[in-house]
């Protein structure tokens, strides 16, 4: 099976919202096999993953192409995680997508497991880059795209950066230098929840204004709620017909975004739940769905 | 009579001055004719450089296949990310910068993009050692100390144009990662007078001698070979044993060299910490072999800026101070070179 996505033809509003329906449910499942996870080991990156289980969603469900079965596929659209401790998200995602089977998301972070708390290629089938060194996904993917192009390959290169991670200057050698050599098959989305190890990035290190920055550096940048399904899919369509410049989708995403109970407790970079707590947060997130 | 005209006339050096002695062969830009030749038998070569491709041989390759080079700016860490990418989608890189900027500022890339994985991006640095009298800036006097430890990587330090021109389509052929240690511009030719072949990983004695064994690597086996000729005329039969593979080394072949009475002397552009000495002496001192090793090196300090052929007598390095080295190990002093270890030292428990 090869996970085909759009360019698809214009769609009508029924298409459209039956699209976007089955993302959300996606969505949904992704964020259940998180919490899943994260019961797993008690303790994790669930806020962050929760935060941008849509996006992963729109991305492995319904932009990237690739074969479940054979990921190393030449012509596969490459997605980096430039940031390893969302490994557990991208599992989620990995395991809804059909690449890795859902159960064996319980080894997660287990020994000999092959997944990882943070993540790492050659570890996990699927995933393109060993993360947990935070400034290397746009590099890597930089080069990927030039050699891609080089080869005559139209396979497209996303990487996902957090908002914390372009405190790196690397990034930002990366970011010129797409620009530089003109690689609109590159496509960065940066998650931006806004915190960061230290506390809230506005105080940690000031990374806004985020869109006047990317357009500085001469790239194609739009800015979404990235927990509004839709709003995601229309601005990946946009970016996938976009040429001439790479392109960044800046993702404002909520930490614990669908389960109440995460949403609103203090925000923390490394989250702790307790015992008791995961079941209700199942609970929270199927309620979540059904309205 | 102005104070000008007493004043001694004063040696200078360019950033990249040539280390070849007056007279010498050379061959010019021996890694980018190599590096040519290779691309026109694998189409899947390509080039990088950050902003120094005309420093490093590299714009021979630029100007040849200007389709196969790619630019990356003065930004090393992208260079190196990027190669990384390129191998990742199945392009042979060679990514070439200064040895200080590969190592020191681009470390964390070179490591987990390129050496982790395992890929085959070859890196290329130039100035390595004590190869520019520009100051401690450009001088890679500890790139071998800094790289040494890093799992998967191949390190080649080679002595000439000869070295680097057989080197080159060897390490394309590695399936990993590499760092060769790049002589660039007027690079000495010296090589072809010996009946040598590089060959990845392994060892050559280019001569053989019954008093001393110089083991050594890059740069300084054309010293060593020329010492030992110097010796040669006071009846010390010096034998050297060329090392161009770091890692992995050739322990046999050393472990075979030092297996006896004769003096044993490594000989390298690069600090005494981390280098070649501390890799032959833990190599002889994991096999149980108790020789002394006198170490030709530079000293763990920031070095001076300066002439090349200056700051190569002062630290040791020119074919005078091996000589007059050599001869003060075998007269039993030490010569100016203070020893750190005394050779027999007392035993702590009697």
């Amino acid at each position: 099976m090869t996970a085909l996505s759009s360019p698809q033809a214009p769609a009508g509003t029924d298409q459209r919202s039956e699209r976007v329906e089955r993302i959300r449910q996606a969505a949904s499942r992704i964020r259940r096999n998180a919490l899943d996870m994260g019961e797993v080991q008690g303790q994790g990156y669930i806020g962050q993953a929760l935060g941008v289980a849509d996006v992963l969603a729109v991305v492995y469900t319904d932009q990237l192409r690739f074969r479940p079965e054979d990921p190393h596929w030449r012509d596969r659209d490459r997605f980096l995680l430039s940031i390893g401790h969302y490994a557990i998200a991208a599992y989620a995602a990995m395991a809804e997508a059909g690449i890795i089977p859902l159960q064996e998301l319980e080894t997660y972070g287990s020994d000999d497991s092959r997944l990882p708390m943070s993540a790492m290629a050659s570890y996990t089938p699927g995933m393109e880059i060993s993360g947990g060194s935070l400034g290397h996904g746009l590099g890597v993917a930089t080069g990927m795209a030039l050699g891609l192009r080089h080869l005559g390959n139209e396979a497209q290169v996303f990487d996902l950066l957090s908002d914390g991670e372009l405190d790196e200057g690397s990034t930002w050698e990366a970011a010129m230098a797409c620009a530089h050599h003109g690689l609109d098959n590159v496509t960065a989305i940066v998650d931006v929840n806004a915190l960061q190890a230290d506390g809230p990035t506005a105080g940690v290190l000031r990374t806004e204004p985020l869109v006047d920055k990317w357009r500085a550096f001469g790239w194609h940048a739009l800015r979404v709620d990235g927990n509004d399904v839709a709003v995601l899919v229309a601005a990946f369509d946009e970016i996938r017909r976009h040429r001439g410049s790479p392109s960044v989708l800046i993702c404002d995403t909520r930490i614990g975004c669908g389960v109440p109970l995460l949403e609103n407790r203090e925000k923390a970079h490394f989250m702790r739940v307790d015992e008791a707590e995961w079941q209700i947060a199942r609970d929270q997130l199927q309620e979540g769905l059904a309205r | 009579m102005t104070s000008t005209a007493r004043r001694k006339k004063l040696t200078t050096s360019a950033m990249i001055a040539s280390f070849a002695d007056p007279g010498q062969r050379t061959t010019s830009a021996p890694f980018g004719h190599a590096l040519n030749r290779l691309a026109e038998e694998r189409p899947e070569i390509v080039g990088l450089s950050a902003d120094l491709a005309k420093y490093t041989d590299m714009h021979v390759f630029r100007d040849a296949h200007p389709d196969r080079f790619f630019q990356m700016g003065m930004a090393e860490q992208v260079m190196l990310g990027a190669a990384a990418g390129m191998a990742e989608v199945g392009l042979v890189p060679f990514a070439s910068t200064y040895s200080v900027f590969a190592t020191r500022r681009a470390y964390d890339f070179l490591c987990l993009d390129i050496a982790e994985p395992g890929l085959n991006v070859n890196v290329v640095g130039a100035l390595p050692g004590l190869t520019t009298g520009y100051g401690p800036s450009h001088q890679a006097t500890e790139d071998l100390a800094i790289l040494r430890g890093c799992p998967n990587l191949t390190i080649v330090d080679p002595c000439d144009s000869v070295d680097i021109e057989q080197a080159v389509p060897a390490l394309a052929a590695a399936p990993g990662p590499t760092y060769l240690r790049l002589l660039r511009g007027a690079v000495p030719t010296v090589l072809d007078e010996y009946d040598y072949r590089f060959e990845l990983g392994k060892a050559a004695e280019l001569r053989t001698g019954r008093d001393v064994v110089l083991i050594s690597t890059g740069l300084m086996t054309m010293r060593a070979l020329q010492a030992a000729e110097r010796l040669a005329a006071d009846h010390v039969d010096v034998a050297v044993l060329h090392v161009p593979t770091i890692k992995p080394l050739d322990t046999a072949a050393i472990l075979r060299a030092a297996r006896t009475d004769r003096l044993v002397v490594t000989c390298e552009n690069h600090s005494v910490i981390g280098g070649l000495a501390e890799s032959v002496a833990s190599t002889l001192a994991f096999a149980g072999v108790g020789a002394r090793v006198v170490p030709v090196a530079l000293p763990d300090e920031f070095l001076a800026a300066g002439a090349l052929p200056t700051l190569h007598d002062r630290y040791g390095l020119s074919t005078d101070a091996l000589v007059t080295r050599v001869r003060a190990e075998l007269g039993g002093t030490s010569g100016d070179q203070p020893s750190a270890w005394a050779a027999d030292p007392v035993p702590a428990t009697a």
